[in-house]
C-alpha cells in the first residue's frame, strides 16, 4: 500500500509495514519535550500515578524557556518542581538558564532531532522538526507524562495535503511569508488533523531556516505536523548539528493526498497576518497606514541567526521610530553569541532596540514586552490571537523579521521596499 | 453515562490562549486554574456557568497552544462537557487522556437551552426544543481510554501494552 512519508515514519515506529489514515496506533518516541509551563502539569500525573523510572534518560528535553528567567515566584516554583524531576529521574537533557533556548530552536541546534525521527513535545510548535525530515507533533502533558513513563504515544495516522513549492522567492520575502500565504490560502482548520508535506522544486529555494518556520507554524493550519522532505541541505545541516544518523523516509510515489496545493514562490510578496488569527494575510497593497507601538523579533518561528541577520541588515544606520519598542531575542545562546560575534548587537543597540536573553517570554504573554490595551506590536512570533500578547485590546501583527524591522524604522506597519 | 446541563454558547475558533491566558499559568493547580476559565473571551463566565453546565461551540474549539490547562480549567470548573463543530487536535487528545467529555455535533443550541448528552449511546437532545441529534462514537481504542478515565489510568490497565 502507498504511503506518505508521515505514514512510512509513523508504521516505522510502531512495528507495521504499513499504516493508512484513521487507523490508531501506539508508536515508540525518539524524543520526549516539555516546558517549564507543560511539565509541571504531566510531573503532576507521573507523580500521581507512580510511575518510577522513566523510560530512557536520554530520550527526554525538559527546556526551561517559557516563563524564564523566572518571572515570578511562581514560575520560579514551576522550574525548581521540574529541575527535581530531572535530577530525581537523571534527565540528561535539562535545560536550565544559562544553556537554555527557545527549545524549537534548541534541539535542531543540539543535532538532538534527526531525518526518521517520531518526536511529541508537549508544545504546540513541536511540529518544528519536520524539516528535518522528522515526524514530530505537539500534545499534551497527559501524554508526555505517559510518553515519559513508556516511551509510547497513541497516535490516529493523519492523511496529509501536498503543498509543492515551485520556483524561487522575491527579495525579502521568506519562510514566513511562505507559511502566512498557505495559512491563509486553507485557513486555520484548514489541515486539521492532517499533515502538511511539502514538495517540489521550491524545496531546494528554502534554507533550513526557512523550512523550520514553515514546519513551526503547521499548527496554525490546524495541522498535526508539517513535512520536508530530506535533501542535500538537511543531510548537512544534521551533520554539522552532529544529530545521529538519518533514516531517510520518501512518499511513495503514488501516495494518497486529501488535497494538493501548488505554490509559485516568485508570486508570493511580504505578508502581514492581521489580528486576531493568523489566517488573516494582507499584502502591503492591502495595507493602509497601520501604526504600531512594538516590535518583536524572536521566538521558535523567527528567532534565528538568519532573522536576525535580516533585521539588522535593516536596522543598520537607522533608528527605531519614535514611540516605538523593539526587542530582539535570539533564540538560543549560540545565536546569541553569532549575533553578538557578527556585530549584529552594535547594530540594534545602535539604532535603539534592547536585546534580550533567549526566552518565550512575549510571544504568549509571558513577560519581556507585555501589551497595554490599544497597543499594536508586529511580531515574528506564530499567534495573533485576543490577548496573546497582553491584554485583550491589544493586537499582534505577524510577519518576518524584514517586515518587523521595516515597521520598527517606519512607526507604522511597512515591507522593506518602502525604505527610503 | 448521560450529561445534563445548560448550554453556554460561543462561535468559531475559540483558543486556548482565551480558554486559559497564558498570565495564569505559573501554577498547575487547576483550581487556581479554573478561577481565570474563559476569563478573556467571558469575563463573567463563572457566575453564570451552574455546576453540569455544558460549553457549545462552533468549529475548531481549542486551536493554539497544547496546554492541558485549557481542559483542566475547563473541567475543574464544573462543565460537564464541550459540543462544538470540530476541535483542534491537541485539545481533542488532552480532552480525551484527562477525561473531559467532548462530542462533535453540529445542532442548533442557544445559550441556556436545556441539553442531555447521551455519551454511550451518541445522542445530544436539546431538551428545551426537543430536537435530537446523534453523534458519532469515539474509535474503539479512545473509548478504551475514555472509559478507564484518562490516559494514566488506561496506561496502568495496558493499553499501550
Amino acid at each position: 500500500m502507498s504511503m506518505t512519508m508521515t505514514q512510512k515514519i509513523i508504521a516505522a515506529h510502531c512495528g507495521k509495514t504499513a499504516v493508512k489514515p484513521g487507523d490508531m496506533v501506539v508508536a515508540n518516541c525518539d524524543l520526549v519535550l516539555g516546558n517549564d509551563i507543560t511539565s509541571p502539569v504531566a510531573i503532576n500525573e507521573y507523580e500521581k500515578c507512580g510511575c518510577g523510572g522513566v523510560f530512557d534518560c536520554n530520550k527526554i528535553a525538559l527546556v526551561m524557556d517559557h516563563f524564564t528567567p523566572n518571572k515570578d515566584i511562581k514560575a520560579a516554583e514551576q522550574v525548581k518542581q521540574v529541575r527535581e524531576f530531572a535530577k530525581d529521574k537523571h534527565v540528561k537533557n535539562f535545560f536550565d538558564v544559562g544553556e537554555v533556548g527557545v527549545e524549537h530552536a534548541l534541539l535542531p541546534e543540539k543535532g538532538m532531532v534527526t531525518a526518521g525521527d517520531l518526536v511529541i513535545g508537549a508544545d504546540s510548535h513541536t511540529c518544528t522538526y519536520g524539516a528535518l525530515g522528522a515526524f514530530s507533533t505537539g500534545v499534551g502533558s497527559t501524554d508526555m507524562a505517559a510518553a515519559m513513563a513508556s516511551g509510547k504515544v497513541w497516535l490516529r495516522v493523519p492523511e496529509a495535503i501536498s503543498v509543492v513549492l515551485k520556483g524561487k522567492p522575491q527579495k525579502d520575502v521568506s519562510g514566513k511569508d511562505v507559511i502566512l500565504h498557505l495559512i491563509k490560502l486553507i485557513g486555520v482548520e484548514g489541515a486539521l488533523y492532517q499533515s502538511l508535506e511539502f514538495s517540489g522544486d521550491g524545496v531546494a529555494a528554502m534554507t533550513m531556516d526557512d523550512r523550520l518556520c514553515i514546519c513551526n507554524m503547521a499548527i496554525e493550519a490546524g495541522g498535526k505536523n508539517g513535512i520536508f522532505p530530506v535533501d542535500d541541505q538537511t543531510l548537512a545541516y544534521l551533520k554539522e548539528h552532529g544529530a545521529a544518523e538519518p533514516k531517510v523516509f520518501t512518499a511513495d510515489k503514488d501516495a494518497q493526498y486529501a488535497r494538493v496545493i501548488e505554490m509559485d514562490l516568485s508570486t508570493l510578496k511580504p505578508i502581514v497576518a492581521f489580528p486576531h488569527l493568523p489566517e488573516n494575510g494582507k499584502t502591503f497593497d492591502e495595507i493602509g497606514d497601520v501604526p504600531i507601538h512594538q516590535v518583536v523579533v524572536g521566538s521558535c518561528t523567527n528567532g534565528r541567526l538568519s532573522d536576525l541577520r535580516d533585521a539588522a541588515k535593516i536596522m543598520k544606520g537607522r533608528k527605531v521610530a519614535d514611540g516605538v519598542r523593539m526587542i530582539v531575542i535570539p533564540a538560543t545562546q549560540q545565536i546569541w553569541l553569532d549575533a553578538m560575534h557578527e556585530g549584529l548587537f552594535d547594530i540594534f543597540v545602535a539604532s535603539g532596540c534592547a536585546v534580550s536573553t533567549p526566552t518565550c517570554g512575549p510571544c504568549l504573554g509571558g513577560h519581556m514586552g507585555i501589551l497595554a490595551k490599544g497597543e499594536r506590536c508586529v511580531a515574528t512570533t506564530n499567534r495573533n490571537f485576543v490577548g496573546r500578547m497582553g491584554d485583550t485590546g491589544s493586537e499582534v501583527y505577524l510577519a518576518s523579521a524584514a517586515v518587523a524591522a521595516a515597521s520598527a524604522v517606519m512607526g507604522k506597519l511597512a515591507s522593506p521596499d518602502m525604505l527610503d | 453515562m448521560v450529561l445534563e446541563g445548560k448550554a453556554i454558547c460561543y462561535g468559531d475558533n475559540i483558543d486556548t490562549d482565551v480558554i486559559i491566558p497564558a498570565r495564569y499559568l505559573n501554577t498547575s493547580d487547576p483550581a487556581q486554574l479554573a478561577q481565570h476559565c474563559m476569563e478573556d473571551i467571558d469575563p463573567d463566565f463563572l457566575s453564570k456557568i451552574h455546576k453540569g453546565d455544558i460549553i457549545v461551540a462552533g468549529s475548531n474549539f481549542g486551536c493554539g497552544s497544547s496546554r492541558e490547562h485549557a481542559p483542566l480549567a475547563i473541567k475543574t470548573a464544573g462543565i460537564s462537557c464541550v459540543v462544538a463543530k470540530s476541535f483542534a487536535r491537541i485539545f481533542y487528545r488532552n480532552s480525551i487522556n484527562i477525561g473531559l467529555p467532548i462530542v462533535v455535533c453540529d445542532a442548533e443550541i442557544k445559550t441556556g437551552d436545556k441539553l442531555s448528552v447521551d455519551l454511550k449511546n451518541g445522542v445530544l437532545t436539546n431538551e428545551t426544543t426537543g430536537v435530537k441529534t446523534e453523534f458519532p462514537s469515539f474509535p474503539e481504542f479512545l473509548q478504551g481510554i475514555i472509559e478507564a478515565g484518562g490516559l494514566m489510568q488506561a496506561m496502568s490497565g495496558g493499553v499501550f501494552e
